[in-house]
C-alpha cells in the first residue's frame, strides 16, 4: 500500500527543510543565503499565484497587490507599534486575506479576460494609493527607516543566518500548507472547474464560491511572501506592488510548470538566478528575460517540470 | 483633494475650455491606441498586452524621422507605416503561434515583447527622456476660445483623430473588408469556411491596430516626452477604455476614451495626487454595474 500522500508531503518538506538548514553548518556563503531568503518570498508569491492560475484557470494579473500589501502592512505595523514580530506578521497576513477576499468578491464572477483586466486595475489602484499617500507610505521612495528586528523565539533576525533559517522555515511551512490546499477536496474541485466549469456547476459546485476561496487563499499566502520580502529589504517599496512584479510571478509560474505543484517555486528559483547572472553582465535584463520567455512560450510551450513529466511520465507522479 | 479649485474651474469659461481641450487630446490619443486593442480583441479574442509598445515605438520612429527629414508629416506617416509593418511581423512571427493556447501564453508572449523593446529603445535611443518639441509649422500663437488657450497643434490633433474615428467607423460598417472583419468577430471559423482568407484578415487587423498605435505615438511625441516606459501607462489606460466601452466596440472606445480624458483633465484640478486612482475607480464602478461595458454585447 502506498503511503498516505499527505504524510509523504510532510516527509519531503521535512527533508528539504533539514537540508536547507544544514547547508550553513558546512559552508557559509552570504550570496547563497541571500538567494534563499529572496527565494522564500518569491516562491510563496509564485506558488500562491498558481492556485488561481494553474489550479483554477483564473489568470490574475494583479497578484503583486497582495504581495505589496503584505509587505507594507507588516513593515508599517512593525514601525508604528510595539507588536511582536509574529503578531505583526499574522495581522499583516489577515489584512491581506481580507483585502483579497474583497477584491475577489468583486472580480471572480467575470470572465477570463475581464478578470485579468480588473485584477490588474485593482493592483494599479493600490499602487497609485501607495505612491500618492506619501505621509504613510513614503510615496515612490518607499517605506524607509528600517524594520525594528525584534528577537523572536531566540531568533535574532538582524543576523543573516537567523533570517535565513526563519525565512526557510516559514516558506517550507507555507508551501506545505498550499500543497495541502491543492490536494484537498477544494483543490480537486478547483481543477474540475478549470477543466469543465459547466460540469462542475451541474454537480452542485457553486462556482463563484470556490473561485473566491481560491483567490482569497492565494492572496493570503502572497501576503505571507510579502512579509518575508519586507523583512529582507527591511522596509517596503512600491515596486513590490507594481505590475512587472505580477508579470514576474506569472512568468515564474509558467517557467516552472503550471501543472506541477513545485513548478512555480522552481520557476522562481530559475528567474532569480537568471536575474543575478544577467545583471552581472548587462544592464539590459529585460531584453534577456524577454528572449528567455519567448523561448519558453513559443518554443517549449510549457514549463520545466511539466516538460520533464511529459518526457518521463511516471517518474514524478 | 481640492474641490474648491475644481468648482472655481468649472465656473470659469477659460478654465473649462483649456481643461476640456487637454481632456480631448488625452482622450483622442487614447482612442487611437484603444481602437487597435478593441479591434484585435474583437476579431481574434486576443488581449494585446504589447500594444503600448507599438505606441512607444511609433513615438520614437517619428522622433528619428523628424530629425532625418525635417518634415513632421513625413514623420507621422513613417511612424504609422512602420508600426503597421511591425504589427504584421509581430502577429505572424509570434502571436499566430499561440492562438490556440490559453490566455497565459498569449500574455507571456506580449510581456516578453514589452520587456525586449523597452530595452531595445534604451539601447538605440538611450534611457533618458527625449522631447521632440513642437514642429516648426505649429510654432504659431495659440487660438483663444472663450478666454481659454488652445494651441493650434491640439486642434489639428483632435481633427486628425476625429477623422480616423469616422473613417474607421464608416469603414467597418460600409466596406466589404469592414463587413468581413465584423463577421470574423462573430465567428471567424465560419468566415474561413466561406472561403475568406482569415490568415490575411488577422494580419490586416494587426496592421491596422499597429498603424493606429504608431500614429498615436507620432501625434503624442510633440506634446509628451518620450521615454522607454511610456508604452505601459497608455496600455493600462487603453485597457480601461476598452473595458469601459465594451470590448470589441469602436464606438464604445471613442466614448470611454473621451470620458477618461475628461476625468483626467478635470481630475488633475480636483484631485491632483489621485488622478490615476480616480480612473481605476471609474473603471471598477462601471465593471460592477455593467460588466460587459457601456456599449458591449452581454456575454
Amino acid at each position: 500500500m502506498k503511503p498516505h500522500p499527505a504524510s509523504r508531503d510532510v516527509v519531503i518538506a521535512a527533508v528539504a527543510l533539514i537540508v536547507v538548514l544544514a547547508i550553513p553548518l558546512f559552508h557559509r556563503s552570504p550570496a547563497f543565503e541571500d538567494f534563499i531568503i529572496r527565494l522564500s518570498a518569491m516562491a510563496l508569491f509564485a506558488t500562491s499565484l498558481n492556485l488561481p492560475v494553474g489550479n483554477t484557470g483564473m489568470v490574475s494579473f494583479g497578484h503583486g497587490m497582495f504581495y505589496g500589501l503584505g509587505a507594507y502592512a507588516f513593515a508599517l505595523m512593525m514601525q508604528m507599534t510595539d507588536l511582536s514580530l509574529p503578531v505583526a506578521a499574522v495581522l499583516a497576513v489577515s489584512i491581506t486575506t481580507l483585502a483579497s477576499f474583497c477584491v475577489g468578491a468583486i472580480c471572480v464572477r467575470l470572465s477570463t479576460d475581464y478578470f485579468a483586466f480588473i485584477t490588474l486595475a485593482f493592483q494599479m489602484l493600490f499602487y497609485s494609493v501607495v505612491i500618492s499617500w506619501q505621509s504613510l507610505t513614503g510615496g515612490d521612495q518607499g517605506l524607509r527607516g528600517g524594520i525594528p528586528r525584534r528577537e523572536i523565539f531566540g531568533f535574532e533576525l538582524s543576523s543573516q543566518l537567523h533570517l535565513y533559517q526563519f525565512c526557510s522555515v516559514v516558506a517550507v511551512l507555507g508551501l506545505l500548507a498550499l500543497r495541502h490546499v491543492s490536494t484537498s477536496p477544494l483543490g480537486q474541485t478547483l481543477r474540475m472547474i478549470r477543466d469543465n466549469e459547466d460540469r462542475a456547476s451541474f454537480l452542485g459546485v457553486v462556482l463563484w464560491r470556490a473561485r473566491l476561496l481560491a483567490f482569497t487563499i492565494a492572496g493570503a499566502f502572497a501576503g505571507l511572501g510579502g512579509v518575508l520580502a519586507a523583512l529582507f529589504v527591511s522596509g517596503a517599496y512600491p515596486e513590490l506592488a507594481d505590475w512587472p512584479n505580477s508579470g514576474q510571478a506569472i512568468f515564474a509560474v509558467m517557467l516552472g510548470g503550471i501543472n506541477s505543484f513545485l513548478g512555480p517555486a522552481l520557476g522562481a528559483a530559475i528567474l532569480l538566478a537568471l536575474n543575478d547572472a544577467v545583471t552581472r553582465f548587462t544592464e539590459y535584463y529585460g531584453l534577456v528575460l524577454g528572449i528567455v520567455i519567448l523561448a519558453f512560450a513559443v518554443g517549449f510551450r510549457r514549463g520545466v517540470l511539466d516538460f520533464l513529466r511529459l518526457a518521463w511520465p511516471r517518474s514524478s507522479k | 483633494m481640492d474641490l474648491d479649485a475644481l468648482g472655481a474651474c468649472l465656473t470659469t469659461p477659460a478654465c473649462v475650455v483649456t481643461q476640456a481641450t487637454s481632456g480631448l487630446i488625452v482622450g483622442m490619443l487614447l482612442f487611437l491606441v484603444a481602437a487597435g486593442v478593441t479591434l484585435i480583441f474583437g476579431v481574434l479574442k486576443i488581449v494585446n498586452f504589447a500594444h503600448g509598445t507599438f505606441y512607444m515605438l511609433g513615438g520614437y520612429v517619428a522622433y528619428s524621422a523628424l530629425g532625418a527629414t525635417d518634415s513632421y508629416a513625413l514623420a507621422v506617416l513613417s511612424a504609422t507605416l512602420a508600426m503597421a509593418l511591425f504589427g504584421v511581423v509581430f502577429e505572424r512571427a509570434l502571436m499566430s503561434r499561440v492562438y490556440g493556447s490559453n490566455v497565459l501564453m498569449q500574455l507571456l508572449v506580449c510581456y516578453a515583447v514589452v520587456l525586449i523593446f523597452d530595452d531595445v529603445v534604451k539601447i538605440v535611443w538611450g534611457p533618458e527622456f527625449h522631447a521632440m518639441g513642437m514642429p516648426p509649422a505649429f510654432q504659431v500663437p495659440p487660438l483663444f476660445i472663450a478666454g481659454g488657450v488652445v494651441p493650434p497643434f491640439y486642434a489639428v490633433l483632435i481633427v486628425i483623430a476625429a477623422l480616423i474615428a469616422i473613417v474607421l467607423g464608416l469603414g467597418l460598417s460600409m466596406t466589404r473588408l469592414g463587413k468581413t472583419v465584423r463577421a470574423a468577430a462573430i465567428n471567424s471559423q465560419m468566415v474561413s469556411a466561406l472561403g475568406i482568407n482569415t490568415t490575411l484578415l488577422f494580419a490586416i487587423v494587426f496592421a491596422v491596430g499597429g498603424g493606429l498605435a504608431g500614429l498615436a505615438g507620432a501625434l503624442a511625441a510633440p506634446v509628451r516626452s518620450l521615454s522607454p516606459g511610456m508604452g505601459f501607462s497608455i496600455l493600462i489606460e487603453s485597457f480601461i477604455v476598452t473595458v469601459i466601452g465594451g470590448m470589441g466596440s469602436i464606438g464604445g472606445a471613442l466614448v470611454s476614451a473621451l470620458l477618461i480624458g475628461m476625468v483626467r483633465a478635470f481630475g488633475t484640478i480636483g484631485f491632483p495626487q489621485f488622478t490615476d486612482g480616480l480612473i481605476y475607480i471609474v473603471m471598477i464602478a462601471i465593471l460592477l454595474l455593467r460588466p460587459q461595458g457601456l456599449f458591449g454585447r452581454s456575454p
